[in-house]
């Protein structure tokens, strides 16, 4: 579980997160939703400690991840997995060098065990034969689907994926958000995911937590979020034509 | 007008202290402990020929043809008949241990080799990779910037020794060539009052020069923030700064050795 307590930021005068406290559920997949410059990136890079939070507090199973020094924060972030928004994979590594790159810095293991470890973690993610390619040599779908073999090699406690489905299609984009929701729930992991994609909150939003001008909005689960006569949250939900035809057509 | 400009100085100071300010806490970053000693060996191996052996082809030339320019100018400039011939061997030996293999190929590789780590550093910065090292629990600024620095100052110095033997080689070769001088003649100013102080005069100010290129290319990378616009303006930036700091250390350094 992750304790978020009234944690502000803001960027010279201007106030992204404002006051926001959040509860992120363990063995869930907690989503962030809300639109363009809401703070919700801001949020999940003030999560992972890449930027300081102006005040307010940050609590990782009892530890006041604010509060920590580098070192410490370090130990922390080991437990931690992230899938970025372009997947972040190194340029200059194979697929395979990719995912055995945090075994190799941060587990004992040996060659075998690694390689082991690797091929696990790509059959995991649908990708048995991808190991000599590059990221170069990826599609998108492909480069997150490696985001997230590396992402979870050392088994990680905490999983952050922040737009994990932007420039995908609709069926590359469930493929993700399935496999997000499996490895979750198999692991138990406590997962924070930002998107502003509605399929994916129909699909894995246990909780979901809206941002509207870096404040808690609304929070609900993807049954409750159809439901709701909240405004600003119809607007978001209802955006395109078709939700607003297929709202039409329920009512 | 006046006050426009007083404040325009005023920031630039400010500015201009920040950088100074932010470089010295990047270094600090930098020189830590390696989180992996295997792995930082493998990397220091990479970087040794990736920033040394890759640079030998561009010094080759340059050295070779600066060494003949060398020669034929001072045997050109020489026209007193009591001068005796051998000076321009010793001159070309001087002028090359002294000034040109330190100073010019340092120079040429800020260019080269400044450019090519900022612009590696910065696209890693640009694209998250940064953060996801950060994010994986690894000191960022270690991982990427200390294996260049250490490299950068094991080869830098064989780098120059091989482009002050190119160097006089060239002269001897070319100025042969051409008739300003001759075979024997050069060879003896070559070997004539050597001072081996100046070889590590020379080979101190390149130990110094490999630091600043590497660390201040690093650091302009390491801070690039944006897109590509800003990659290209962080690798103009670290070529700039890396080649004033080195004539400014240059001069510092002669002073401090030579004088």
């Amino acid at each position: 579980m992750i304790e978020v307590r009234n944690i502000s930021k803001s960027f010279e005068d201007k106030l992204v997160l404002d006051d926001l406290s959040i509860i992120f559920e363990e063995g869930k997949t907690n989503l962030v939703i809300g639109g363009s410059g809401s703070g919700k990136t801001v949020l999940i890079k003030c999560l992972v400690a890449l930027y300081k939070v102006d005040s307010g507090s940050i609590i990782y199973h009892g530890r006041d991840f604010t509060l920590l020094n580098e070192d410490e924060k370090r130990d922390v972030r080991k437990e931690i997995g992230m899938v970025f928004q372009g997947g972040a994979l190194f340029d200059s590594q194979s697929v395979e060098e990719n995912v055995a790159f945090p075994l190799q810095m941060f587990s004992p293991m040996s060659p075998e065990e690694r390689k082991e470890r690797v091929n696990f973690c790509l059959n995991r993610v649908n990708l048995p034969n991808a190991h000599n390619l590059y990221p170069s040599q990826l599609s998108g779908g492909m480069k997150k689907r490696v985001a997230i073999a590396r992402a979870i090699a050392l088994n990680p406690k905490y999983l952050f994926c922040d737009e994990p489905n932007s420039g995908l299609d609709p069926k590359t984009s469930i493929v993700i958000d399935n496999l997000i929701k499996e490895i979750t729930e198999e692991y138990s992991i406590t997962t924070v995911i930002n998107t502003h994609d509605m399929n994916s909150v129909l699909e894995i939003g246990d909780k979901i937590i809206y941002l509207f001008k870096g404040k808690k909005w609304w929070e609900g689960d993807k049954h409750e979020i159809l439901e709701t006569d909240n405004e600003e949250i119809n607007n978001f939900v209802y955006a395109s034509e078709l939700f607003k035809r297929i709202r039409k057509a329920s009512i | 007008m006046l006050f426009k400009n007083d404040v325009r100085l005023k920031h630039q100071m400010l500015q201009f202290l920040h950088t100074t300010g932010e470089y010295f806490l990047f270094l600090k970053g930098v020189f830590s402990k390696p989180q992996k000693f295997a792995w930082f060996r493998k990397q220091l191996f990479y970087e040794m020929n990736s920033l040394g052996i890759n640079s030998l082809p561009i010094i080759t030339i340059i050295s070779l043809f600066m060494g003949a320019v060398i020669t034929i100018q001072t045997a050109y400039n020489i026209d007193s008949p009591f001068i005796p011939l051998y000076a321009v061997g010793l001159a070309t030996r001087d002028s090359i241990i002294l000034e040109f293999s330190p100073t010019i190929i340092s120079l040429i590789l800020a260019g080269k080799v400044g450019s090519s780590i900022s612009s590696e550093i910065g696209t890693m910065r640009v694209t998250e990779q940064i953060d996801a090292l950060e994010i994986m629990g690894i000191n960022s600024a270690s991982y990427l910037a200390l294996p260049k620095i250490i490299a950068a100052i094991i080869i830098n110095p064989f780098l120059i020794i091989i482009s002050m033997f190119q160097g006089i080689l060239g002269g001897w070769f070319f100025g042969s060539l051409a008739g300003v001088v001759t075979s024997t003649g050069f060879v003896y100013g070559v070997q004539y009052a050597f001072q081996p102080f100046y070889v590590t005069y020379a080979l101190v100010k390149t130990v110094f020069f490999a630091f600043l290129i590497t660390s201040i290319s690093s650091f302009f990378g390491y801070y690039t923030s944006g897109g590509a616009l800003e990659v290209g303006a962080s690798s103009t930036k670290a070529v700039v700064y890396s080649s004033i700091f080195l004539l400014v250390m240059n001069y510092l350094l002669t002073q401090l050795l030579l004088s």
